[in-house]
């Protein structure tokens, strides 16, 4: 099995998708010529040509509109956002027009917007933005994060093959961090569902993207004092796994939310409250949310390492809750 | 020019009169509270809308404004979709899911548009743009107010339907206000159209009130389009003749510009030129003014026999396959 990387897996789904179905189309800005500001379209204007990987103006709003027009027609429109930070420039477009129009108009939108998202990279406020809770309070959005090269490729077809508007969330940071064996033949990974990335019988982790690292990291620092923690990667975040999520907490008893976004309104939130609400009976403790504080992401290297959450302070929040 | 057949002057009347009356049924619904929410008027604008949609094709597609009515109507909108759609009701298009004229129908080749003024350009622009990798030789036209006009979407679309050369017409239609802002608190320009040249795309005025002259303007525009020439823009002057919506009284537009576009008004006007161009005679517009009113009665009856929807039906629609944890969100 050839090692990819996780830039390549979205790659490689991008021209298996474009490659299997002539309705595969991208647009966004330098994704041809230049073959993306990371190089994740790299290759595919040369080998699909101009009229189905489109550069466009820097119009992010246009871009996403016209992507939903094309979808009307019966196209398979894959958008990048060259950060996934210059995606609230189509806000309107995605929560207003693609979000509602089947509802509206019964006419789905089968888009997929994907773009860079995360910090670690010094890229300051405007480069490293964790968006999904912008969209959590959206009907009609589904979104994903992948943490995995294997994810990366499975979610991006299950998205490009879903008939409702999807948000795809790469972490920039694991583009060539994350090298893996990918399988040789065709697989999906279906949107909704997570994936235990490690057992455990002390606490739980319920996490995505990037911060899975952070997560696995810090169960194998702690397991060295005797607290065996599971990390759940949710992969999905609208809609979610619930049925995982239940089924850790009351295997466990204790969870811990961990998210790379800031604290308040985040997605920790919402998981704590269908926990609370479904799974009360179930915690031994109480349910702790280890997040971004409540700041634009900085620049400065000193102040970024201190915003992201860390093994450090997981870890403390992971003893503390052991004992509890 | 192609010369406008006997036939078709009088579907140009037709669809006027049709978008006229209907407005007028629904007023009187609006009284009678049968109308949910607000009821918007294109009240002197019907020309604009039946003229310019009339240039299209079978398989083009437009997105009407909120005063569009008319563009609806000859794109095969019916009366009764237009009625129940104001009532709230289930067999209007959106099934009591969005107001008015928020409706779609891609076969018939109109998409409703949505509130965020500007947005249907881009939107627009993706259905000539998927029509394009499609192969399919299509027109798409698109219309926005003055007000729209100064949104960064409007810009945005615009832009990238001239860079992307598409075959999408962009038709402003300049009433004089944007619910109750006048034109020269919008933008500093005094004619919109001077707005094309900044995009590079051939621009038009033309008078919003002439139906014929409306139709022709927007019949090169598409034969141009069609042939591969990219987009236009076309600038349409009318007046609206009524408030922003029905609860708007409008005193804040002077009496002598009422006063002045009164005497344009586009179906009365219309009514000479085919009295003149020995078309219909006043007794047959009188008939035909009178089989329209019939037909109304007609739909209107079926509107009003189609239920409101059950709300038990909520959550359907909302993806294509309800997500799992929806049920869970009920009271």
């Amino acid at each position: 099995m050839p090692v990819v990387t996780y830039l390549e897996a979205i790659r490689q789904a991008l021209f298996e998708e474009m490659e299997r179905d002539p309705n595969v189309f991208l647009m966004g800005e330098d994704i041809g010529v230049y073959g993306g500001a990371f190089k994740v379209t790299e290759g595919l204007y040369e080998r699909f040509g101009k009229d189905r990987v489109i550069d466009t103006p820097i119009s992010e709003a246009a871009i996403v509109g016209a992507a939903c027009g094309a979808a009307m027609m019966g196209l398979r429109p894959v958008v990048e956002m060259q950060f996934i930070d210059f995606i609230s420039c189509a806000f309107d477009m995605l929560t207003n027009f693609a979000a509602t129009s089947r509802y509206r108009q019964n006419i789905g939108i089968p888009i997929v917007v994907r773009g860079p998202c995360g910090g670690g990279v010094r890229g300051g406020p405007f480069h490293s933005q964790n968006v999904e809770s912008f969209f959590l309070n959206t009907p009609g959005l589904k979104m994903v994060a992948p943490a995995t090269a294997y994810d990366a490729k499975g979610l991006l077809k299950a998205a490009i093959r879903d008939d409702d508007p999807v948000l795809y969330f790469e972490h920039k940071f694991l583009y060539r961090r994350i090298k893996e064996d990918l399988p040789h033949e065709e697989y999906i990974v279906p949107i909704g569902k997570a994936r235990v990335a490690r057992q455990g019988s002390t606490l739980s982790i319920i996490t995505y993207g990037a911060m899975v690292y952070t997560a696995l990291e810090t169960a194998e620092l702690l397991a060295k004092e005797g607290i065996d923690i599971e990390v759940i990667d949710l992969r999905s975040l609208l809609p979610y796994d619930e049925e995982a999520v239940l089924t850790s907490v009351a295997k466990t008893n204790k969870v811990i939310l961990l998210h790379e976004a800031t604290r308040t309104g985040g997605y920790a939130g919402e998981l704590a409250a269908t926990i609370a609400e479904k799974a009360f009976e179930y915690l031994d403790g109480p349910i702790v949310r280890v997040t971004a504080p409540d700041t634009p992401v900085p620049y400065s290297p000193p102040l970024e390492d201190y915003f992201l959450p860390s093994v450090e302070k997981l870890a403390k929040a992971a003893r503390r809750l052991a004992e509890y | 020019m192609v010369e406008l057949t006997k036939q078709q002057y009088i579907d140009l009347y037709y669809y006027m009169r049709l978008t006229r009356s209907l407005e007028e049924r629904l007023t009187i619904l609006f009284r009678q509270n049968k109308v949910i929410g607000g009821l918007y008027r294109s009240l002197g604008q019907e020309a604009t809308a039946v003229g310019t949609a009339y240039a299209l094709s079978k398989g083009d597609i437009l997105s009407p404004l909120i005063r569009d009515l008319g563009a609806m109507l000859v794109r095969g909108a019916l009366p009764r979709e237009i009625f129940m759609q104001y009532m709230a009701r289930e067999g209007g298009g959106s099934r009591g899911r969005d107001l008015n004229i928020h409706i779609a129908d891609l076969e018939r080749g109109f998409i409703g548009p949505i509130s965020h003024l500007g947005d249907m350009v881009s939107v627009t622009a993706g259905l000539a743009l998927g029509a394009r990798l499609k192969a399919k030789n299509i027109v798409t036209m698109v219309y926005v107010g003055d007000g729209a006009t100064s949104t960064g979407a409007f810009h945005e679309g615009v832009n990238l339907i001239a860079v992307l050369n598409l075959p999408t017409i962009i038709v402003m239609e300049h009433n004089g206000y944007a619910f109750s802002t006048p034109t020269e608190q919008q933008c500093a320009v005094r004619d919109l159209i001077e707005k094309a040249k900044a995009y590079g795309i051939p621009g038009y005025i033309v008078d919003g009130n002439d139906v014929v002259a409306c139709y022709e303007v927007a019949r090169q525009a598409v034969d141009r389009a069609r042939q591969g020439g990219g987009p236009t823009m076309i600038e349409a002057k009318t007046f609206r003749m009524l408030g922003h919506a029905q609860h708007d009284d409008q005193r804040y537009v002077p009496k002598d510009l009422l006063e002045y576009w009164k005497t344009k008004d586009p179906i009365d006007n219309y009514k000479r030129v085919l009295e003149q161009k020995d078309i219909l005679k006043s007794d047959e517009l009188d008939q035909l003014d009178r089989r329209i009113a019939e037909y109304l009665d007609e739909e209107l009856a079926i509107a009003e026999a189609s239920p409101f929807p059950d709300p038990a039906s909520l959550l359907e629609g909302v993806y294509k396959e309800p997500i799992r944890n929806a049920s869970s969100h009920l009271p």
